[in-house]
């Protein structure tokens, strides 16, 4: 049986993290398995916590009326789910589902946060790794606004 | 070079705007070609236009295009019925080059339309299975409605032999896939460097895709991308097609990305 | 100076008739300069009666005037604004015609026009480059133009070596000229130290030869061949422009974002004159010719410029969207890619770009314009 350390550690959001910090964090973290089709975070509920997925898919979306959820992006393993649970106030901006059966380590934010505050350094590593997550998914919507598929091809 | 008249023998509405012709030759002679290359249809008293061949070459049934609507060419070309003859001059150009790929694996990166070419070359590694490694095949499209070859498409998906993802950039309500562009689902495929990647899809798509592919370790000269110019001639004498030195109807369309990114990189070229 | 015969004669005025005739007599039909409309033309001619007498010209950018010459040269002029492609590669080709027939299946006939046989008389040393620069075009390629290819078979070349280059000639510079030395089957030097023109005919292929062989006429002597040398000696003396042509495909690749492009564009109308006045100039649109009582279509092969806003097009738009860059195209591929596609150089250095684009835009004074910064332009490709 793998320990929490041993998973994050395999995990590309956490890879080269520094043995000391991953220690720090894995006090915050436990692992958890969500049932298919189980809903993880809704819109406007309080981001108290952020989830490295180990297996399975989430699909991250809104739900409309009439329409049920429109996903706007799925997670898969090696991803993170969420990152509002590191700036104020706080706030989930979509709704997360289970797409399959997942495996995560999730972590609670209060803790995190305290212990970020306790240890700048480990602070700025893992605001680094999160800027960097949200650098990708930048590039990757605004290749979608380019709506590149949409441009022609000889066929 | 004169056509040769063609009939059509099956046609499938693929999406919206996208038809798949199968053809055969008026005279019963039938068409030596290479997956990736492409043949010149020609719709009476409209005019002719460049069509990537999408069937399996080694399949020996109808030769088959897949059409998209874009013009008055391809508009009239999506509208013939079965019985309907066109002219067809080819096949042109370079090939996917497969057998220089055999022994190891395949990543194939499609975009949009871009599956049409793509098809030929998965419907042969198909036929060939035992040639290859791992195949990973990458399609993207804008909307679910508009993946083409959707049937195929699921029964490639149904293979233990080959890893099928599926990526839209816009979910329908009840899509449960997979949502992002083809460069979002490129750090999960198995990808190694010995590996030759077939990428087709809009300029853009494949600028982004050969990016995300080195950034996986793969060397650009063993990245393959299919280009579209405006083709008209199809043997390098018309000069419509000129990218730098390189005519793309004859050169081309398919390059390695070390022979394009060059090109590509300067605008308006 | 003498062909592979050995075999040169000197003609008077008279003896250039019997050329003439000759060539006549063997089934050709003889293209050849002739004052037309206030220009040199080539054109089909049936006697020398027809050429241009004491006829000179004066080029220069966006500049071409006829003039009086003191002499009775026939072939006293450059370049004519019209090159020899329009008889080899016609303006408008017809390639195949479509037709249903009674049950609607489409059929296809290949265009099967007569072959002409033309000989040109008069073909310069630039000229008869530009040629052997279509040769590689159209006949030496993967699928060989029928049309290009029949007629370049059937075609007699009678090259007059030039003696009068104009301010707009550098043909030195791109080592095509004054003197044609390959590709003809009859050369010609026109000489005019006495009251008339004299010809020094020498054979350039067993055609030539064995035509040259069947008039009687004198050999020439040795001070005649001398004399002949002297003139095309003379004319690169006069070359009215200077290309540098060391590693010139290298420096314009290297310069493909040069400040230079910006600066010609300014200028540039993108007419497409330079294109349809340039004799490599090759490139085509195919499009739709349906007859008019709806029962053939056919596809026709029309000349194209470089330099139209569509020429590019891709569905979506198109690629060349601003005249820097077809200018661009244009140039570089000329002076540039051309070695890559074809194993040579687009520009046989005939000036008819510079005389004819009606803003002056001279093609020596760009390359020389972004070698003189060289480097301004980081492009890499």
């Amino acid at each position: 049986m793998n320990t929490i350390a041993d998973e994050l550690t395999s995990h590309r959001f956490f890879a080269g993290l520094d043995a000391a910090h991953l220690e720090v964090l894995t006090g915050c973290a436990r692992n958890v398995v969500i049932a298919k089709g189980a809903s993880i975070i809704r819109e406007g509920a309080h981001a108290d916590a952020f989830w490295a997925v180990r297996s399975g898919r989430i699909a991250l979306g809104v739900t409309a009326p009439g329409r049920g959820m429109l996903t706007i992006d799925t997670l898969h393993a090696d991803d993170v789910l969420g990152w509002a649970w590191l700036f104020p106030p706080y706030r989930w901006h979509f709704d997360a589902d289970a797409l399959d059966e997942v495996h995560a380590v999730t972590f609670d934010a209060v803790c995190l946060r305290g212990k970020c505050a306790a240890d700048p350094a480990l602070g700025f590593d893992l605001a680094q790794r999160v800027a960097a997550i949200l650098g990708d998914r930048l590039n990757a919507a605004r290749m979608r606004l380019l709506d590149l598929y949409g441009s022609p091809q000889p066929g | 070079m004169t056509p040769v008249s063609h009939r059509v023998v099956g046609r499938r509405v693929e999406t919206a705007d996208v038809v798949t012709l199968q053809l055969e030759a008026t005279d019963g002679s039938r068409l030596r070609y290479a997956a990736g290359q492409f043949n010149m249809l020609y719709a009476y008293a409209v005019g002719e236009v460049a069509i990537s061949i999408s069937a399996n070459p080694l399949g020996g049934g109808p030769i088959a295009h897949t059409v998209r609507n874009v013009g008055s060419v391809s508009r009239a070309l999506c509208g013939l019925q079965i019985g309907d003859t066109l002219g067809l001059r080819g096949p042109f150009g370079s090939d996917w080059g497969l057998d220089s790929a055999a022994g190891g694996d395949l990543v194939i990166v499609a975009g949009g339309i871009g599956l049409a070419p793509l098809r030929s070359v998965i419907t042969q590694v198909i036929a060939e299975r035992d040639r290859f490694g791992t195949v990973e095949i990458v399609i993207g499209t804008r909307t679910p409605e508009e993946l083409a070859f959707k049937a195929e498409v699921e029964s490639w998906r149904a293979r233990s032999d080959l890893s099928v993802h599926v990526t839209v950039d816009r979910a329908t309500p009840g899509w449960r896939g997979t949502v992002g562009v083809v460069t979002t689902v490129l750090p999960r495929v198995h990808c190694d460097p010995a590996a030759i990647a077939l990428v087709c899809g809009p300029e853009v798509m494949m600028r982004f895709t050969a990016l995300a592919l080195m950034e996986r370790g793969m060397p650009a000269s063993r990245i393959r991308v299919s280009m579209e110019r405006n083709m008209q001639c199809a043997i390098a004498q018309c000069g419509h097609c000129q990218l730098g030195s390189v005519f793309v109807c004859a050169d081309g369309p398919v390059f390695t990305w070390e022979r394009l990114e060059p090109l590509l990189a300067v605008r308006q070229l | 100076m003498a062909g592979p015969s050995g075999t040169t004669l000197a003609l008077d005025g008279d003896g250039l008739e019997t050329v003439i005739a000759a060539v006549r007599q063997r089934g050709y039909t003889v293209i050849a300069p002739t004052v037309r409309d206030g220009a040199v033309a080539y054109e089909p001619i049936t006697s020398a009666a027809a050429l241009p007498r004491g006829v000179g010209d004066e080029q220069g950018p966006a500049r071409y005037r006829l003039r009086e010459r003191d002499d009775d040269a026939l072939f006293g002029f450059a370049a004519a604004p019209s090159s020899w492609k329009r008889y080899l590669y016609p303006p408008a080709t017809t390639l195949w015609r479509a037709r249903r027939d009674e049950h609607g299946t489409l059929l296809f006939d290949e265009s099967a026009a007569a072959v002409p046989r033309y000989a040109f008389l008069g073909v310069r040393a630039c000229e008869l480059a530009a040629i052997l620069v279509h040769d590689r075009v159209f006949a030496g390629a993967a699928h060989p133009d029928p049309t290009y290819a029949a007629r370049r078979r059937e075609l007699f070349i009678i090259a007059v070596h030039c003696g009068s280059p104009s301010g707009v000639c550098f043909c030195t510079s791109m080592g095509t000229g004054p003197r044609a030395r390959e590709g003809f089957d009859l050369g010609i030097t026109e000489l005019l130290d006495t009251a008339t023109p004299r010809y020094i005919v020498e054979a350039g292929s067993p055609a030539g030869l064995e035509l040259l062989e069947s008039l009687a006429a004198s050999p020439a002597t040795v001070q005649d061949l001398e004399a002949a040398q002297a003139v095309t000696d003379v004319a690169t003396e006069h070359m009215g422009r200077h290309l540098e042509t060391g590693g010139l495909p290298e420096m314009l690749q290297r310069n493909l974002e040069h400040p230079q492009w910006d600066d010609v564009a300014a200028r540039c109308l993108s007419c497409g004159n330079c294109t349809m006045a340039c004799p490599t100039c090759f490139c085509s649109d195919d499009v739709e010719a349906q007859a008019p009582d709806g029962e053939t279509s056919a596809r026709v092969r029309e000349w194209a410029s470089c330099f139209s806003h569509d020429f590019s097009y891709i569905h979506g738009g198109t690629v060349r969207e601003t005249v820097r860059s077809r200018y661009r195209q244009w140039m570089t591929h000329k002076l540039g890619t051309w070695w890559e596609q074809f194993g040579t150089s687009g520009c046989v250095g005939c000036g008819r770009c510079i005389a004819w684009c009606p803003v002056g835009i001279d093609i020596t004074e760009e390359a020389a314009a972004i070698r003189a910064s060289d480097g301004r332009g980081r492009g890499s490709a």
